[in-house]
């Protein structure tokens, strides 16, 4: 489930390769087996994983980029593309499908104008449906970046889509 | 923190501990974890400030907790030494609770839990709660999970101490074995067994792997455990390491946990200043470290060979099993990999005793089991109950029944590996045998009520989506078959079901079950088959349907 955006060519080009460098600077063992978190830190940095970034941190441990290029595509949490400045996760668990998330999907695409996978023209927000976010209990639930919302209807997902 | 040297030093630090609890302390106790998503965090910090502008620091303490177990009427809170339980409670309520409940005494009816009709303020008299059995969650929801002593206070670290001190390597296995202990993490291998494995597995170095993935969607009890008593679970882990010879550990959680990832981190580093983790521990010689690191966020990661290629840095990956991991795991070494909720299971173990643990539970099932409840069923959250509950026991009697006077339709059991049960097993003890013959698996303990407006169907189809979309693809039995058995469930429900789908769909699912590579697609087609198999009558009327 990759995002289809095109990267942005321009902004591509001033991605900031300091940061990189303090941030490899942290690991003394870039490995492989410091691959994942190297790539975590990485993200958390960028908010994304710009290409260049990952050619230098091929250049500087030696992975080679098609390997580094298979962990990036293979796990749902990494992205290749700039993303919006926060996250918005819709559970689409069992228990949350069976309480309303397909309608509240709808209506959050709705408000924000984009589609699932997708980020919004003002980069505020990317929307996502995730697997169990492990808060069933309160479901149908989202996440916004690290907060969880609850027993969420339609008018509700509203409110505190307005409150971001 | 000072170090601990010796066993001796831990037990004066619980002494002195127990005998500081000031006992004349109103304490609220708060869960903070799951509660967040409905306001938990402000309420807590208005209680916080409502002490502090009282000044009643020296008379009433608030505690942030893990979950208490009844979600459903989130932020929760408890009330010591009185034992009123609240829920639903909003900033709004903080000034009243403390001027009426705490300081003096009167109950606020309307925060209170509902039971047939009446207002029950004490948790000792909610059903929810008597008709429970807590082993695994002792401490969850009644500690401060980011506070180490709160865990030292209750026994913690006690029967790592009475290990070091007193049993061999050999000892602790028999004890684990002898419990009857069987992983909580899906297949229920015995856990006894499974380190005996690791044990006699040759190589200087070997690793324990705490598996917190917990990729099922309905389950939460390992995000649970982990939030609200991180140490029951490190202290699971250094038992095991113990026991088959090892100096490293490392907890894999998903990043979805942010909670979790944050806690075991406190918890770890809190470990380690006292001496619980690192280098000659207690004095005796043993060494041992905690890594925590996080998933990337995919569900084929929770398979145990996958699990090990992704801490490698590989694509999460599952390979043929054997070898297993007990002979060649992370990185080829002996590697012993248990589940949260199994690990958390340990310490129990070792300081009760295996013979008052194999008490609980059925002949092949011991102890007690942790049911994560959700969907439609009134009392949604954990419940833990010895082996052999029956689901009537845990939907009715536990979970209050299903709202909106719906009747029950069927309890979705373990995951996208498991099946839907129906009405008419809802009184069969449920084990891990038991819940086989009726065509689902405990699987790590995910428990989906349904009422009698979900389609059946849709339910089948909602499985297939997910198992297509986390298959790695790497075989071709999964990668295919998941796909095909998603097009025909699409197709019927859209309308344009044929009469020859159901065998097609059976089919598929043989196939797929028994060619499968991991047990990602082995299990994929499990919701399928005990739907066709159980509520045929819904796949045909859709068929009969068409338009
Ligand atoms: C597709 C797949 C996903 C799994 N996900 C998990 C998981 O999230 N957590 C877990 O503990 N075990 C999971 N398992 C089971 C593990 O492979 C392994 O059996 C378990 O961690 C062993 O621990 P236990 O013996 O304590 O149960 C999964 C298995 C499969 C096939
Ligand atoms: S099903 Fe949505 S949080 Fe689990």
């Amino acid at each position: 489930m990759k995002d289809n955006v095109t990267p942005d060519k321009t902004s591509a080009r001033e991605v900031d390769l300091s940061r990189f460098r303090s941030i490899i600077a942290k690991y003394s063992d870039t490995t492989l087996s410091e691959l994942v978190p190297v790539l975590q830190s990485l993200q958390d940095s960028y908010g994304y994983l710009p290409m260049e970034v990952l050619e230098e941190l091929s250049a500087s441990t030696g992975i080679p980029l098609s390997k580094i290029y298979g962990v990036v595509t293979f796990y749902a949490q990494f992205h290749l593309e700039p993303r919006g400045k926060h996250i918005v996760k819709l559970c689409s668990g069992t228990a949350c499908h069976i309480k309303g998330a397909p309608d509240i999907e709808k209506r959050i695409a709705d408000i924000l104008q984009v589609e699932e996978g997708q980020t919004t023209q003002d980069y505020k927000f990317t929307y996502k449906a995730v697997a169990c976010i492990g808060a069933c209990f309160l479901a149908p639930v989202m996440m916004i970046d690290d907060r969880y919302y609850g027993k969420l209807t339609e008018e509700k997902t509203e409110n505190i889509l307005k409150n971001y | 923190m000072d170090k601990l040297e010796t066993c001796d030093d831990l037990e004066r630090l619980r002494k002195s501990l127990v005998s500081e609890e000031s006992k004349e302390k109103i304490r609220i106790l708060i869960c903070t974890t799951g509660c967040r998503a409905l306001g938990a965090e402000e309420v807590y910090r208005t209680f916080q400030a409502e002490i502090e502008n009282q000044s009643l620091a020296d008379k009433v303490e608030i505690i942030d907790t893990g979950c208490q177990g009844l979600c459903t009427r989130a932020p929760v809170l408890t009330i010591e030494p009185m034992g009123v339980f609240y829920g639903r409670v909003t900033e709004n309520d903080v000034h009243e609770i403390i001027s009426r409940t705490v300081l003096k005494g009167e109950v606020i009816e309307r925060l209170c839990y509902t039971q047939e009709g009446k207002r029950i303020p004490y948790i000792k008299d909610i059903d929810f709660y008597r008709k429970q059995k807590k082993l695994v969650l002792r401490n969850c929801g009644s500690i401060n999970p980011k506070n180490i002593n709160d865990y030292i206070k209750r026994n913690g670290y006690a029967a790592i101490s009475k290990a070091l001190s007193g049993m061999s390597a050999e000892d602790v296995i028999h004890e684990v074995v002898s419990s009857g202990l069987r992983g909580r993490g899906g297949a229920g291998f015995p856990t006894g067994k499974k380190w005996e494995l690791a044990k006699n597995a040759k190589g200087d170095v070997k690793y324990v792997i705490c598996n917190g993935d917990e990729g099922d969607p309905g389950a939460f009890m390992d995000r649970a455990v982990l939030e609200g008593d991180p140490h029951s679970v490190i202290e699971g882990m250094l038992i095991c390491a113990y026991a088959i010879g090892s100096g490293k550990g490392i907890i894999y959680v998903r990043e979805e946990y942010p909670i979790a990832v944050e806690h075991l981190n406190i918890a770890v580093d809190n470990a380690r200043s006292l001496g619980l983790l690192g280098e000659n521990i207690l004095g005796s010689g043993f060494c041992f470290d905690i890594e925590v690191k996080m998933g990337a966020g995919a569900f084929v990661c929770g398979e145990e060979t996958a699990l090990i290629a992704s801490i490698e840095g590989r694509r999460g990956m599952p390979c043929p099993r054997p070898p297993y991991p007990s002979t060649s795991g992370l990185w080829g070494k002996p590697t012993n990999i248990n589940n949260v909720e199994t690990l958390a299971n340990i310490p129990v173990i070792i300081f009760e005793g295996a013979d008052s643990y194999r008490s609980i539970g059925t002949e092949t099932s011991k102890g007690t089991k942790i049911f994560a409840l959700a969907g439609n069923v009134n009392n949604t959250g954990l419940v833990e109950v010895p082996m052999g509950t029956s689901l009537r026991e845990i939907v009715f009697d536990i979970g209050g029944g299903i709202p909106k006077r719906k009747q029950f339709k069927a309890a979705q059991m373990g995951g996208p590996s498991g099946g839907c049960v129906p009405e008419k097993y809802l009184d069969t003890p449920i084990d891990y045998e038991s819940v086989k013959e009726i065509g689902a698996i405990m699987g790590s303990g995910g428990l989906i009520i349904m009422d009698d407006s979900t389609s059946m169907v849709e339910i089948a189809r909602y499985f297939m989506e997910f198992c297509q979309n986390e298959s790695c693809g790497k075989c071709t039995p999964c990668r295919v078959g998941t796909q095909r058995m998603l097009e025909i469930l699409t197709r019927i429900l859209a309308g344009e079901g044929k009469k020859e789908d159901l065998s097609l769909l059976s089919e598929l699912a043989e196939v797929t079950r028994n060619s499968s590579l991991c047990g990602l697609g082995q299990t994929s087609a499990n919701p399928v088959i005990s739907t066709l198999y159980y509520f045929q009558n819904e796949y045909e009327e859709l068929i009969a349907e068409k338009v």
